[in-house]
């Protein structure tokens, strides 16, 4: 019988790019995806004739530039758009809208406080200054502080001399900055409630914090470290949706020689003679590699994969408490025709971007609220796309595809799983939202999908529905990533890795863990791989 | 009321429009606009040049240039503690600054870092008017706070018109505006138009004769033709930024954030400048008690602190140097060229450098700078001798001479 020389658990991006990485190196590698299809939470899938949908992430930026080129992406298929625009639509009938040039977006935060307009400036030169911090640290392996190894203490180096580069002053401005709320920090800048609470979106999603929690400062950072083409902080939509990355990345898996069995679903990963040897099936096959790398989040891998006999008490006792708490959910509608919002101009650039109705961090907080007593927010939070005006490829022309990202949405509902009628009650309320602002949205509507927890838990895979697969608060990023120890992609048995986003640095579709994942396999296996260029220069 | 500002905000909406700003004079140098050649100025679409920088440049050193400030920021500053919080602010000692006067200043943050530089027009006991690049507003009203002060910007109230060169004079005295003769440099007036008022200080950018004029925003077009009917026999001519960028630098004044960067907007902290790391030490006025900053640069001052210098240079040959690097003896870098043209009134090759200590302050010879010179699609790498001289590069005795000279 076949022994492969890895076999990674689970097609998502992030799978997806180790894997490439090591069958480039000269592995011999089998991806095993429970789906008919692979991508994990990167996927476009068409669910009615003519529309393709971005069913989970939606937008690009912090998928790494080294790894598009490292694996020829563009020459499979993978074209990112940037978009401009944006807008919170406020209650009294205006709006705040996001304009990419610099003097016109300047003049729009003046028409609320012309202190604001300008506080601005010094607010994203700190935020920028705090991701020229953090931004090297995306494709390296988190030290561990306590190793003492040569190679630990050489990077923990390499990260005193980036805060060397500060000064004393903004060292303790970082340290504010990564255990602040989000409102905190803001409120250091700006007065308007509506500037407030259009910065403050960054700083919640995909978290089950509110607005006002400590750690959410940090998180906003996350969204920002990304880039398209350079332009740091910008965002796109990948052409075709967010499955053209996976789409692209399994292309180039298997055109250097890699095998995907889709419709697989892996119900334990096998280990003897204290290693990883193979996973098994849902339906009792076997496959035997020398290595096994896993994809899933951490809580699924070593709490219903791995036996329980094979892992250590404490490390078992962190897994079960990484802070993995579904707080979103996914609405993506077909629409017959372009919606009206009346409150924006007409032809305005904004709406090509994201659009927002939480116009100040107090309806936030009380959408956050609402999580905390297990229901899902009634006047939630929504992060509203349109990439179809700008990519040709997602709905015949003069339809649109419209991906709502929700929040709050709980794992459970009042101590109970989800239902069918909860969940159509949850789209409810968002498309009531949205037909406040659009006259005539509801008879727009062609076809919804309605994604909870429970959904993405079920399909994707991602344990309570948490897309970043582990929150990532201050106690659960770099060293402590999913955990203390075992923070490097290795796990407490032998020949078993972790390449999702429950490692370092974390989640969105941004391939770092997966690279750096493989960088760790390669090196265990004495391999240098030629494959993987250097991370590029902060910009 | 909050409908009110409600409706003040919608109306403001349609702003992405027109997402460049047109000053008051817009019509008029759109009209003489014959290159087309724009830049963006602080949100205001601005000439570059509007025939030819060359004959913009001989305007401006031979006749009367006029250049269009107006996005220039402009914020009005009064009240009873007006003079105690400039005083506060900036380096410089406001309290010597006299009535109807103006002085050049900059002001720096808790570190000593200069945040900006710019003109500080005394009208009154309680009344003061700063012009600089930067937006400033947040800064200055956040700095404001427990002064009995008023903070107002008048960028968009406010016009203003430099008139630079040796028949300045003669043009604002033809248009009317007698008495201008009489003004020293750094001297202001107001001066009776179409039943206003204007301003008219010798200030200006240049390091030459020269008058701004300041006027509302309504009284723009008028003052304008008045000016150019008044200057018809007087070669007066409007001019774009080119030309004042030569003249600029031919007088050694710095603009931020060409040739230092202003602190509140650098990403790396090291980029951040002293005043005594960008020339203006001679602004800091140590025996005021306390200014925001003070003690940082005291402190840089006593120790080490101090690790740049702003040079001028003349460079070998007839080549701008304009983005080269600095070497000591042509193997250690020792600093960048910020600006650099060859000047058509020294007949030298002149440069500003900001160059890392000890070059420029101990080690002052034996510098060269690399330029890359682009001809027809190859690069000479020339490697030329630099002389650190001394600054301005071209000191013109009509600058003070009061009343000036008559054409």
């Amino acid at each position: 019988m076949k022994t492969y020389d890895a076999i990674v658990v689970g097609g998502g991006h992030n799978g997806l790019v180790t894997a490439c990485y090591l069958q480039k190196a000269g592995l011999d590698v089998i991806v095993v995806e429970k789906n008919d299809w692979v991508g994990g939470a990167a996927v476009s899938r068409s669910l009615t004739p003519g529309f393709l949908y971005s069913n989970c992430s939606y937008v690009c930026s912090l998928f790494r530039p080294e790894i598009m080129r490292d694996l020829d992406l563009p020459r499979h298929g993978l074209q990112v758009l940037p978009y401009e625009g944006g807008a919170v639509l406020t209650r009294d009938g205006d709006y705040l809208a996001n304009y990419r040039e610099h003097d016109p977006h300047i003049r729009e935060f003046a028409r609320y406080s012309k202190r604001d307009a300008e506080a601005y400036e010094r607010y994203s030169r700190d935020v920028t200054r705090q991701c020229r911090l953090i931004q090297p640290l995306l494709l390296r392996t988190a030290p561990d502080p306590f190793s003492f190894k040569p190679r630990d203490i050489q990077e923990l180096l390499f990260i005193a001399k980036k805060f060397g580069d500060l000064s004393p002053h903004d060292l303790a401005q970082t340290l504010r900055f990564w255990t602040m709320s989000i409102a905190d920090f803001l409120d250091e800048y700006f007065e308007t409630d509506v500037i407030k609470a259009f910065l403050a979106i960054s700083g919640i999603i995909g978290t089950a914090l509110g607005p006002m929690s400590p750690g959410t400062a940090y998180v906003l950072l996350h969204h920002y470290m990304g880039e398209v083409d350079g332009s740091v902080g910008a965002w796109g939509f990948a052409r075709g949706g967010m499955g053209a990355i996976s789409k692209a990345l399994a292309a180039s898996f298997q055109a250097s020689g890699g095998t995907i069995r889709t419709g697989a679903e892996v119900a334990q990963i096998l280990t003897g003679k204290g290693r990883a040897e193979g996973v098994a099936l849902a339906d009792g096959e076997e496959i035997h590699g020398r290595l096994v790398i896993s994809n899933a989040d951490v809580k699924r891998t070593f709490l219903k994969l791995v036996d329980r006999d094979s892992l250590p008490e404490t490390f078992l006792h962190r897994v079960r408490h990484f802070k993995m708490r579904g707080s979103s959910g996914k609405v993506n509608i077909a629409l017959d025709s372009l919606p009206e919002f009346p409150a924006l101009p007409k032809n305005s650039p904004c709406t090509k971007g994201d659009l927002h109705f939480t116009d100040s961090i107090e309806r936030m907080e009380r959408a956050y609220d609402d999580w905390k007593a297990e229901r899902w927010s009634r006047d939630p939070m929504i992060d509203l796309m349109i990439p179809t005006q700008i990519d040709p490829t997602m709905a015949p022309p003069g339809k649109h595809f419209m991906s709502c990202f929700v929040q709050y949405c709980p794992p459970r509902v009042e101590g109970r799983d989800w239902t069918d009628a909860d969940r159509d009650a949850f789209a409810e309320t968002v498309i009531g939202q949205i037909a406040d602002y659009s006259p005539g949205f509801r008879d727009r509507i062609i076809h919804m999908e309605v994604r909870t927890p429970r959904e993405l838990e079920q399909e994707v895979g991602l344990t309570e529905g948490n897309i970043f697969q582990g929150e990532l608060t201050f106690d659960q990023i770099l060293f402590n990533r999913p955990v203390p120890g075992y923070a490097q992609y290795r796990s407490p048995v032998p020949g078993l890795y972790m390449c999702g986003s429950s490692t370092h640095p974390g989640g969105g579709v941004m391939g770092a863990p997966g690279r750096n994942a493989a960088a760790e396999i390669l090196r265990d296996l004495k391999r240098h791989p030629k494959e993987m260029s250097a991370a590029h220069d902060v910009l | 009321m909050a409908l009110d500002r409600l409706s003040a905000r919608k109306a403001l909406q349609n702003h992405i429009d027109h997402p460049l700003l047109e000053t008051p004079f817009h019509p008029r140098i759109e009209a003489l606009s014959r290159s087309q050649e724009w830049y963006v100025w602080a949100g205001y679409r601005a000439p570059l040049s509007l025939t030819d920088e060359e004959m913009e440049y001989t305007a401006l050193r031979n006749s009367c240039g006029v250049f269009d400030i107006s996005p220039m920021k402009k914020y009005r500053i009064s009240g009873p503690d007006a003079e105690a919080f400039l005083d506060y602010v900036m380096v410089r000692n406001v309290a010597k600054l006299g009535i109807d006067r103006v002085h050049y200043t900059c002001w720096c943050n808790d570190f000593g870092h200069v945040i900006d530089d710019g003109t500080l027009f005394r009208f009154g006991p309680e009344s003061f008017r700063l012009c600089c690049q930067e937006r400033q507003y947040e800064w200055l009203s956040d700095a404001a706070d427990g002064f009995r002060v008023n903070i107002e910007e008048e960028t968009r109230a406010v016009a203003g018109l430099a008139l630079q060169g040796p028949t300045s004079c003669r043009v604002l005295l033809n248009a009317g505006f007698s008495g201008v003769e009489a003004l020293r440099p750094f001297q202001l007036a107001r001066f009776p138009h179409e039943g206003g008022e204007i301003v008219i200080s010798r200030t200006g950018f240049t390091g030459d004769l020269g008058y701004e004029v300041w006027v509302s925003h309504d009284a723009a077009l008028s003052i304008w033709d008045r000016l150019f009917s008044a200057g018809a026999l007087h070669g007066i001519q409007a001019v774009g930024y080119g030309a004042l960028n030569r003249c600029r630098i031919e007088a050694a004044f710095i603009v931020p954030n060409q040739d230092f960067m202003t602190a509140d907007h650098v990403l790396r902290p090291d980029r951040a400048r002293f005043p005594d790391e960008i020339g203006l030490d001679w602004l800091v006025d140590p025996a005021k008690p306390y200014f925001n900053g003070r003690r940082a640069i005291l402190e840089a001052r006593e120790g080490k602190g101090l690790r740049h210098v702003l040079v001028g240079l003349e460079v070998e040959g007839n080549v701008p140097a304009d983005g080269a690097i600095v070497y000591h003896r042509g193997k250690h870098e020792a600093g960048i060229v910020t600006a650099g043209i060859w000047s058509p009134m020294a007949k030298r090759n002149i440069a500003i450098a900001s160059l890392d200590r000890p070059y420029g302050s101990d080690i002052t010879k034996d510098f060269f700078v690399e330029i890359y010179a682009l001809r027809e699609g190859r690069y000479h790498k020339l490697m030329k001798r630099a002389t650190i001289v001394s600054r301005p590069f071209v000191k013109l005795e009509r600058r003070t001479k009061t009343p000036p000279d008559d054409f």
